[in-house]
């Protein structure tokens, strides 16, 4: 660490609380939380599929009338695209050097992830109130 | 070791033979991008049906269709791959497996439970569509 030349205080100091990123675990905990969250929302998801194979407009409607399945699919689609944004970013962090090619990637992928997710989350309500 | 300093180099990509659990590792990563990619098409059949019953016919036509199906068959086993392997990194998490021998028994585990899902998950899929 440069800063052990002009100082005595030992990296720990530096590294306790927030970290050097200020962030702390809040991004690695934030995964955690979504994965553990998404193997039951994923069981779900997975089954609510197969039972729906081929099925028509009329019968996918009524699946997503229910407010169950509503919320579910709703939490599904939620927290997939904040564990995807999340993961993603990572990805972008590893692998791309430039700083304004690494912030203008990390920005396009969180934008794309919030519109796709709103818009599964609106057509999910529009269907669930009949609009 | 070549740069004459005694010290270990990490290891190159090109000469270096990948252990199983690097490549499992490398696979979660590949997985989940594709997953994400993935959320297009789940964003697609939503809206889709949200929109009108023709709307809704074209996306369930598309993802019947071969291309579809072979799209769907790649997400269903990335799903169960990232959801598996996922399930072991909660356990390494925990603290927990980090022996190599545990880790190798942790590979067979996901690698079959995966494959064992996806085979199930599409003999249920054909036999009730």
């Amino acid at each position: 660490m440069a800063s052990n030349s002009k100082t005595l205080r030992s990296p720990l100091q530096i590294a306790r609380g927030l970290g050097s990123a200020k962030h702390g675990t809040e991004h690695w905990w934030h995964q955690r939380v979504t994965a553990i969250a998404l193997v039951p929302l994923t069981i779900w998801f997975v089954f609510g599929v197969i039972r729906h194979l081929g099925a028509d407009h009329a019968a996918f409607v009524a699946w997503l009338e229910s407010p169950f399945s509503a919320l579910m699919m709703v939490l599904t689609a939620v927290v997939t695209f904040h564990h995807a944004q999340a993961g993603l970013q990572v990805v972008i962090e590893d692998y791309v050097h430039n700083e304004m090619a690494k912030i203008l990637s990390i920005l396009a992928v969180k934008s794309l992830c919030f519109v796709l997710g709103a818009a599964c989350v609106i057509a999910v309500l529009k269907i669930s109130f009949g609009a | 070791m070549a740069n004459g300093s005694g010290r270990p180099l990490s290891p190159h990509l090109q000469v270096y033979k990948l252990p199983r659990t690097a490549i499992l590792s490398i696979t979660h990563r590949i997985t989940g991008v594709g997953l994400a990619v993935g959320t297009l098409l789940l964003t697609w059949w939503l809206v889709a049906a949200a929109t009108s019953p023709a709307a809704y016919e074209r996306a369930q036509h598309f993802i019947g269709s071969f291309f579809g199906l072979l799209l769907m068959f790649g997400w269903s086993l990335a799903l169960y791959y990232h959801l598996c392997n996922g399930i072991r990194h909660l356990v390494w998490d925990a603290g927990k497996s980090f022996e190599l021998s545990e880790a190798e028994r942790g590979n067979q585990i996901v690698i079959g439970a995966a494959a064992v899902l996806t085979v199930l998950t599409w003999v249920i899929g054909l036999a009730v569509w």
